[in-house]
């Protein structure tokens, strides 16, 4: 399944780039599964992705939680806390 | 009910008059204005830098209006948010809520501007004379949240 993946804020400057397509292994389907998957790749992923920090998710634009399912062609986007207004 | 997201400045006299002159049954209008503060956590702020997600920003700010239209009876309402660089005592972000009285009004801008705070992507970069840094999401903000969460 292939999706796109952004990220935004500190995520995005730890990662060092906003957007890229990923082709997941089969058996990857919520954000929770996403997330471990590129943590798996270690390095810039493993430190903007870690669970022990605090980390929001969006699916298709909406809010998400680990268990959100995604589809094809899916929109998955990582960032901190948000801090507008 | 109209949300944007946008560079450049806005103004909120022409602003409020555009939503308060679309509808004669409005009696009371409610303003929340936002601006650039020259300290956060002790240190001075020189700059602040706003970056959004675009696309999500937009549908996550109609959802908190339309979800405040459903709690309150106002009548319209409006948020324009800014993004990019900001300097110090520039306007931020606009929640203006136009209502027959003035207690639906007062309600709905404080409900709005709570979850805008909590939920629409926006994030906040600070230069500091120690560098720049991201602001951290504010706990007091969560409690704001936490009052209309258990208040429904």
């Amino acid at each position: 399944m292939k999706i796109d993946i952004r990220y935004f804020a500190g995520v995005r400057e730890t990662v060092g780039f906003a957007h890229e397509s990923v082709d997941l292994p089969g058996g990857v389907a919520t954000v929770g599964a996403v997330r471990d998957f590129l943590v798996a790749r270690g390095g810039a992923w493993a430190k903007a992705l870690d669970t022990r920090r605090a980390l929001r998710m969006a699916y298709a634009q909406q809010m998400a939680d680990e268990s959100t399912p995604i589809a094809e062609a899916g929109e998955v986007a990582f960032f901190p806390p948000v801090t507008g207004g | 009910m109209a949300v944007r997201v946008q560079t450049a400045d806005f103004d909120c006299s022409a602003e409020i008059a555009a939503l308060r002159l679309s509808n004669p049954k409005i009696g009371a209008v409610v303003t929340f204005l936002g601006t650039v503060r020259d300290m956060n956590d002790g240190l001075a702020v020189s700059e602040m830098a706003l970056e959004h997600y675009p696309g999500m920003t937009e549908k996550a700010l109609a959802d908190i209006v339309a979800q405040a239209k459903t709690r309150w009876d106002i009548i319209d309402a409006l948020v324009v948010h800014r993004v990019g660089p900001l300097m110090p005592q520039e306007q931020i972000v606009l929640v203006a809520v136009a209502a027959a009285h003035r207690g639906e009004a007062f309600c709905a801008c404080e409900f709005i501007i709570d979850y805008l705070k909590m939920e629409a992507p926006f994030w906040k970069k600070e230069q500091t004379p120690e560098g720049a840094r991201w602001v951290d999401a504010r706990v007091s903000d969560d409690d704001a949240l936490q009052k209309w969460k258990g208040n429904q």
